[in-house]
């Protein structure tokens, strides 16, 4: 670990591969908890949300929404007096996703004083990290630091004296993708199913127990103590000039590439450069048919978008989302109905079964892909997948679960039609019929 | 409640994982009684939140720790611990995929077959283990050794393919190593 | 107020709405599912998808769920646009995608919601090839049948069930496209109001099962507006006939009363009319026997036991209409017609009367109590003797969550919303009984006490809000604490309503509920009162006002009278066996019922009588509400041996024949308006419904749907040749598919709306066409007239009672007796039904768990009970809750009649 490391690659600089987390005195003596101190000292809560408005953080969950603005929502203590929460949303389970997971579980002290600090700037009473399930190392190490920075003052009652008090708590999940999504992440939290809610009201305003509540990704929030130790403008310049938005991005590639994996960047870094130099190309033998930019809900590009650089507005301009910024590489020996027939049964498998789009709508997409798959698609199976993208687009199912899913099949109509077609039994249009199911 | 078995339905619809688990072979269900160390601890997570009813994941959770799945009884006794009806219980049971409503084998695979697993050899990693322990997806091994479940991304797509055996997460899998992994797993 | 464009025209609306309710209360159409007009808006279903415009230039606009966008100002709209409508169209292809298309055998078909929308969005072909999801169903009692296969996951059953009703065992399980809706486990739905899931489902899921065995579709079934006869709230009610039987009630829409719902009591409990054991001739005691006459020679028979009578005593009913119980007045005479009530009950009732005429606290609508924000329920186990006012009550409780968000400007529509923000907070209501109740969970404090303590509350609660209210003596101090807190809420609320009646049996406990709401009414505050009253026309016969029933036996005990005259009313209800037995002894007894009673079986001359479903009639709710229900069929068509007539038409017939008359009344208007000229009191009711002579561009109105098929076929077994349709003299309506059939449906006064239709609604969710705005009052008016409203001269200070009781003390010795009510069991005629009969809880008594102990009674041992003159052996029930040192006696098939507020012993128990 290194001052260099810090300054460029802050989020991951005090992480070793193959090293032990580092525990509170490690984390402390590596500048950790100074934001804690700084924010609670010297700023006020106010303060600590314009840093993080002035850095244009954006959500690291896919969304990219500024993460001070969402904070900025919550009403003031005097216009909503009594309890409020922070949540992190840390159910990563975005297909093709694994950057929380390296956040947490190599350097959990990172997460907890993210949490203060973003806890402060809320006045929450309450936080909780909400985990999923299966990363079990992840609330083993979580837990391991909350209680050490419990046992220091940083968290419980009158928070290293400033009069403020937040408990925070890890929740783990018992599964489903859907407890990604805030309201139904909000719901999930409460012990109920996790449909998703109605907005308006925003979270902010009636979130976990009808009271306001912030929930920010883990990468998001683990940008905030460096956010309020080094300054909104080195924030912004951490970009090196990349992107309009500011801050490193955590990076990755995964697929039949060379050497996948993870890499803190400048926000920014085109896709060739990740793909490339980081991940060493497509493994020998194969060549990039298509890649999804950050997950299973955004659109595929092709290997003419390598050149395009990973952020936000870039990446939508191109007709895609730059979702979760970890690579899914799709290698020239795959069929692009069977890929999408896989990334539509997670999808159809994981609705809640709150709205009828998504519920009825996602199996039938995914039926009529595993009978094309079969060879066994019939004229018009084409046209109702294109119905399906558009009236599952966004708007009109309940949430954004069921548009995610028609991001990839869309696209990979879009671009590779001719596989589609090529499953369409030629059928004598005179017997064609529609079968009773 | 009660669904139509969908393993026995091989063009299934979407599958759940809680339909999935064979229950011919594996022991009786009844008789649950919740001990007061599964009680106790429950208990202890209602601290945790603002509300009791957001203790009931955590309760389904402790028991099934305790039992390897959520006996039938077991539903209406964690309602009563956190004051929530008992179909508000199951209604939150039989949503999540991690809560097991029909018992489970002593040791559970869970094989992920999400995008980048599926890009990596997911196809003949499940190949390998369904005929190392002659079981699909959703059965359990006759000496209930292994129960096999599909899985949606673990986050560990850089180490595909991968799959959680119990708490354990293993990546990197290729068909030869598998039996030579089972094996750990008694 | 505000301004919406829709499709290019402009309309002014409701801006508090949202746009789905603001456009049906328009008369638009717009598909839905997920909303319910009293469920509010959640956004599941997507299918009341229209296109919304930021401005008049914008023109192309985004798809929004209209059930979940505002009403606002300035709204542009388009329902007709194409895309909208290929969405609206799309909706029904993904609901129908694991729908079984079994519409032919499905019970729900041709009312079906489902039917209706898959028709206004014009999808009518497949394109779905693969196989389908399946389900089990589930056991759910005697009254709900389960068919999950036809499930389109609306979750309009858990939102109705759970959230409204406050049903703690319906659920929704499983996720994605198997989500399952049903119980944690086979099992009978626990829901006093479980019923309502049938129409609330907009499928065949839930479907009425008393229906099954005997069923028709909706168009084949002849209906006739009615009022449920099943306790005193007047929920109006819309049954439907096919060949003579009754086979279903339906909710009929009022908006003042009951508006989308019914209890189960109500909807179920109908099977009285269909008993094969009905009497439906009139039968003369031959010997040993009861044998069938003619009609004329049963009035000849009846009009002879007149005529040579020493003396007559005539005893009405509060379970027969006010035309009927007149018509048994002017026969017998006004001095020799008495009250057909229990006396004490009877005297309670009056109590009410008088309560609500002289107060100056109005009755409250049943629709009112839900705008209320406290409520003091007093003695009255409310869901027992009233249940639909418990469900309007626990909208009283769920109204602090509407509150609170609206204070976050979060409408009252957005359900889910409201939900959170208001998880742990109701708003207060009070309940203060001798048992614990059903409702005790909404309540913020609910105190078990014996009647004359639950009156001192309430005595004391009124003299801490108004000092001028008598004070009580020697409260003890956790009474006083309670009652200041009760006093304190009261008067901080903005409505509250005063819940008591006759069921705690305590005229104590009435007095102190009207001097609560008499003082908050003195101190300026907006109050009501819910006085419940144990039978459909309880209150309509105290308004009669006639002495009591001891009076009546004194008169046959003392030898004056020696004929008696019964209007349906099964005496052994009413008083204990012994004397019942000994008085029957004295008389020639004529029994005009249409039940085999215990005393209609003593009776020589039985005159069979129609039921509500072959009457007319005026009833008067617990509200003061006069309402009419009208016959639904008439039996004689389908058997023609069957002699039923009203009972006032065989007791004016009696009178004709005894004074050698004509008769004077060939209509029931005729009935209904010499009541209102004799009776100052029920001067009104002939405003209850339009008269028989009222028409709608000349006709009368059909009681059968327009597409009522096979009346040709329907009496080939007896003759080949159709008859002409039965006429109907007594009302507007007639007996045929012919006549006015609502495709208007603003011309029919609710009062004769038969069923619920409009062209392209089939469903229930019909009912939106017939009220002013959906979910408001029905259009011309509720159905109904108030009768009893406060006089506009009430003193400003009232008069209150005075009669504070002193405490009550517990002896082992002498345990009081009080009665308990159930809601099935209790009433007389629904007990009759088979399906009701199955969740009738065993004949038993009951002592605080405390008391048996001291009295060294197991659970469960058969106790000797002496009471009222007799000893009764039953069943001990051990409760945790009953306040000590009281007995109670349960109204249930197998209890026999014992009169409440008395004394008990137990003399000793056998068994365990």
């Amino acid at each position: 670990m290194t001052a260099d490391l810090s300054e460029t690659k802050p989020l991951t600089a005090r992480i070793v591969a193959g090293r032990a987390p580092l525990n509170l005195k490690e984390y402390e003596a590596a500048g950790g908890y100074r934001a804690v101190r700084k924010a609670l000292k010297e700023l006020t809560p106010a303060d600590v949300t314009k840093a993080v408005k002035d850095a244009n953080l954006r959500g690291r969950g896919g969304a990219g929404f500024p993460t001070g603005v969402k904070w900025g929502l919550v009403p003031s203590l005097e216009k909503a007096p009594g309890s409020r929460y922070l949540v992190c949303n840390a159910d990563e389970m975005e297909p093709g996703t694994f950057k929380d997971r390296l956040l947490m579980e190599s350097d959990p002290h990172q997460m907890v004083e993210s949490m203060i600090v973003a806890g402060y700037a809320i006045q929450a009473t309450r936080a909780y990290i909400f985990l999923r399930g299966e990363y079990i190392e992840a609330a083993k190490n979580l837990n391991a630091a909350i209680a050490e920075a419990n046992a220091a003052g940083y968290l419980g009652r009158d928070i290293l004296g400033s009069g403020w008090s937040m408990d925070l708590h890890v929740h783990t999940g018992a599964g489903r993708y859907i407890c990604g999504e805030e309201t139904a992440l909000i719901n999930s939290l409460e012990g109920r199913r996790a449909n998703p809610r109605a907005k308006p009201p925003f979270p902010a305003i009636a979130g976990l127990w009808g009271r306001p509540t912030v929930v920010n990704n883990v990468e998001s929030l683990c940008n905030v103590p460096h956010i309020v130790n080094n300054g909104s403008a080195w924030f912004l310049g951490l970009n090196q000039g990349k992107s309009k938005d500011g801050g490193t991005k955590l990076y990755g590639c995964s697929g039949r590439a060379k050497r996948t994996g993870i890499w803190e960047l400048p926000i920014g870094t085109t896709a060739r450069e990740i793909l490339e130099e980081h991940a060493g190309g497509m493994k020998d033998g194969l060549k990039l048919k298509a890649w999804l930019p950050g997950g299973a809900s955004t659109d595929f590009l092709m290997p003419e978008h390598l050149d395009l650089a990973m952020d936000f507005d870039t990446i939508a301009k191109a007709g895609s989302r730059m979702g979760t910024g970890l690579l899914t590489v799709v290698d020239d020996r795959q069929n692009m109905v069977s890929v999408v027939r896989n990334l539509e049964d997670f999808f159809a498998r994981e609705s809640c079964g709150w709205c009828t789009p998504c519920r009825d709508g996602l199996p039938w997409t995914y039926k009529t892909l595993v009978a094309m798959e079969k060879g066994e698609g019939r004229p018009g199976d084409i046209e109702q997948l294109e119905k399906m993208t558009r009236f599952l687009a966004p708007g009109r199912p309940f949430c954004a679960h069921a548009p995610g899913a028609m991001e990839p099949l869309q696209s990979a109509l879009k671009f590779f039609r001719g596989e589609f077609e090529a499953t369409i039994k030629k059928i004598d249009q005179t017997t064609a019929t529609h079968a009773a199911a | 409640m009660s669904t139509a078995n969908s393993s026995s339905n091989p063009s299934a619809d979407v599958i759940k994982l809680a339909d999935l688990v064979a229950s011919a072979s594996l022991p009786p269900t009844d008789g649950y009684r919740m001990s007061d160390e599964e009680r106790h601890e429950i208990e202890e997570c209602l601290h945790h939140y603002d509300d009791n009813r957001a203790a009931s994941i955590d309760a389904l959770k402790i028991v099934q720790k305790k039992h390897g799945w959520v006996p039938d009884g077991a539903i209406a006794e964690i309602g009563k611990v956190i004051g929530i009806p008992a179909a508000d219980v199951e209604g939150v049971a039989t949503f999540y995929n991690l809560i097991f409503r029909r018992p489970v084998g002593r040791n559970v695979i869970k094989i992920c077959d999400s995008i980048s697993c599926y890009l990596t050899g997911y196809d003949e990693v499940r190949n390998a283990i369904s005929a190392h322990l002659r079981i699909n997806l959703g059965q359990t091994t006759p000496d209930n050794r292994y129960t096999l479940l599909p899985i949606c991304c673990l986050g560990a797509c850089d180490k595909g393919p991968v799959a959680m055996i119990n708490d354990d997460t293993h990546g990197n899998l290729s068909p030869d190593t598998i039996p030579a992994l089972l094996e750990q797993y008694k | 107020m505000a301004i919406i464009h829709v499709d290019g025209k402009e309309h002014s609306v409701n801006g508090a709405d949202n746009l789905l309710k603001a456009c049906l209360s328009l008369g638009l159409d717009i598909p839905y599912f997920c909303w319910h007009p009293a469920l509010g808006s959640v956004g599941s279903c997507r299918q009341c998808a229209v296109k919304q415009y930021r401005d008049q230039n914008d023109t192309v606009g985004r798809i929004v769920m209209s059930c979940m966008a505002p009403a606002s100002d300035g709204t542009w709209i388009s329902i007709d646009d194409a895309e909208a409508k290929a969405f609206r169209e799309s909706v029904i292809e993904w609901l129908m995608s694991n729908h079984p298309h079994d519409c032919p055998v499905c019970e729900e078909g041709g009312h079906c919601h489902l039917q209706d929308m898959t028709v206004m969005t014009g999808h009518a072909s497949r394109s779905y090839r693969f196989t389908k999801r399946t389900h089990n169903n589930q056991e759910l009692g005697p009254f709900i049948g389960h068919e999950m296969n036809r499930c389109i996951a609306c979750y309009r059953c858990v939102r109705y069930y759970k959230d409204y009703a406050g049903g703690k065992d319906l659920g929704v399980y499983g996720s994605a496209s198997r989500v399952y809706f049903g119980r944690a486990e086979d099992g009978v739905l626990e829901s006093e109001f479980s019923g309502n899931l049938t129409e609330v489902c907009p499928t065949g899921v839930f479907t009425d099962k008393t229906h099954s065995e005997r069923y028709n579709r909706k168009w084949d079934m002849q209906f006739a507006p009615s009022v449920c006869q099943g306790c005193s709230v007047g929920c109006n009610i819309s049954p439907g006939e096919r060949y003579g039987e009754l086979r279903r009630i339906e909710n009929r829409y009022n908006g003042s009363v009951n508006h989308y719902f019914l209890c189960d009591r109500g909807r179920f409990g109908y099977g009285f009319v269909n008993n094969k054991d009905r009497p439906r001739q009139p039968l003369v005691k031959r010997g040993d026997a009861l044998v069938a006459v003619g009609a004329d020679e049963a009035l000849l028979n009846a009009a002879n036991l007149m005529k040579t009578a020493k003396g007559l005593v005539g005893i009405g009913s509060p379970r027969a209409s006010l035309e009927s119980n007149f018509a048994l007045r002017q026969l017998v005479g006004s001095a020799h017609y008495f009250d057909g009530h229990a006396d004490a009950e009877g005297r309670l009732v009056k109590r009410v009367a008088e309560v609500l005429r002289t107060g100056p606290v109005p009755a409250a609508t049943l629709r009112g109590i839900e705008s209320a924000d406290a409520a003091l329920v007093l003695g009255e186990d409310i869901i027992n003797t009233a249940p639909r006012v418990a469900l309007a009550l626990r909208q009283v409780a769920r109204g602090k969550a509407t509150q609170m968000a609206a204070e976050k400007h979060i409408p009252d529509w957005q359900a889910i919303a409201i939900a959170d923000i208001g998880m742990h907070h109701k708003h207060p209501i009070f309940i203060a009984t001798p048992d614990a109740t059903r409702i005790d969970e909404i309540a913020k404090d609910a105190v078990r006490a014996a009647p004359a303590d639950i009156a001192r509350l309430g005595y004391a609660v009124a003299h801490l809000i108004d000092p001028a209210a008598p004070a009580v003596a020697d409260l003890d101090a956790a009474s006083a604490e309670r009652a200041r807190q009760i006093a304190d809420t009261l008067l901080a609320s903005t409505k509250a309503v005063i819940v008591s009646g006759t069921g705690a049996g305590s005229e104590s406990v009435i007095n102190a509920a009207a001097n609560v709401a008499w003082a908050l009414h003195g101190r300026g505050k907006v109050v009501e009162l819910v006085l419940a009253v144990p039978e459909a026309n309880s209150l309509g016969t105290a308004l009669i006002g006639a002495p009591g029933l001891d009076e009546a036996f004194k008169a046959i005990e003392s030898g004056r009278a020696d004929t008696l005259v019964v209007l349906e009313n099964d005496l052994y209800r009413r008083a204990p066996k012994a004397r019942v037995d000994a008085v029957l002894a004295k008389v020639r007894l004529v029994v005009i019922d249409h039940q085999l009673t215990d005393t209609a079986a003593r009776a020589e001359l039985l005159l069979s009588a129609g039921s509500f479903a072959e009457a007319d009639g005026t009833l008067v709710s617990n509200e003061g509400r006069a309402q009419r229900y009208f016959q639904v069929y008439e039996p004689a068509y389908y058997k023609p041996d069957t002699v039923i007539r009203e009972s006032w038409n065989w007791l004016h017939g009696i009178r004709a024949q005894q004074l050698g008359q004509a008769t004077v009344w060939t209509q029931l208007d005729h009935a209904t308006a010499e009541i209102a000229a004799v009776l100052p009191a029920l001067a009104r009711i002939t405003e209850a419904a339009p008269n028989a002579q009222f028409r709608i561009t000349g006709l009368k109105i059909a009681r059968e749907p327009h597409r009522y098929s096979g009346r040709t076929a329907m009496r080939a077994n007896l003759s080949v040749h159709e008859p002409r349709q039965p006429q109907d003299a007594d009302t507007a309506l007639a007996f045929s598919m012919e006549g006015h059939n609502g495709v208007q449906a603003g011309d029919r006064p609710a009062a004769l709306t038969p069923f619920a239709w409009a062209p392209g609604w089939n469903s229930p969710q019909s009912w939106n066409k017939y009220t002013d705005t959906v979910g408001g009052h029905s259009l011309g008016g509720d159905a109904g007239v108030r009768i009893i409203e406060p006089a506009a001269n009430a003193p400003k200070v009232p008069a209150y009672a005075n009669h504070v009781p002193a405490a009550f003390k517990a002896s082992m010795a002498e345990l009081q007796v009080v009665a308990s009510q159930h809601i099935f069991g209790s009433d007389e005629l629904s007990a009759k039904a088979a399906p009701v009969q199955s969740r009738i809880p065993a004949a038993h008594v009951a002592l605080n768990a405390a008391d048996a102990a001291a009295l060294g009674l197991k659970d469960g041992a058969l106790v000797d009970v002496q009471l009222d003159g007799q000893t009764l052996r039953l069943p001990l029930q051990q409760r945790a809750e009953l306040a000590r040192g009281l007995l109670v006696l349960p109204v249930l098939p197998g209890v026999p009649f014992a009169a409440v507020g008395g004394v008990a012993r137990i003399n000793g128990a056998t068994g365990a």
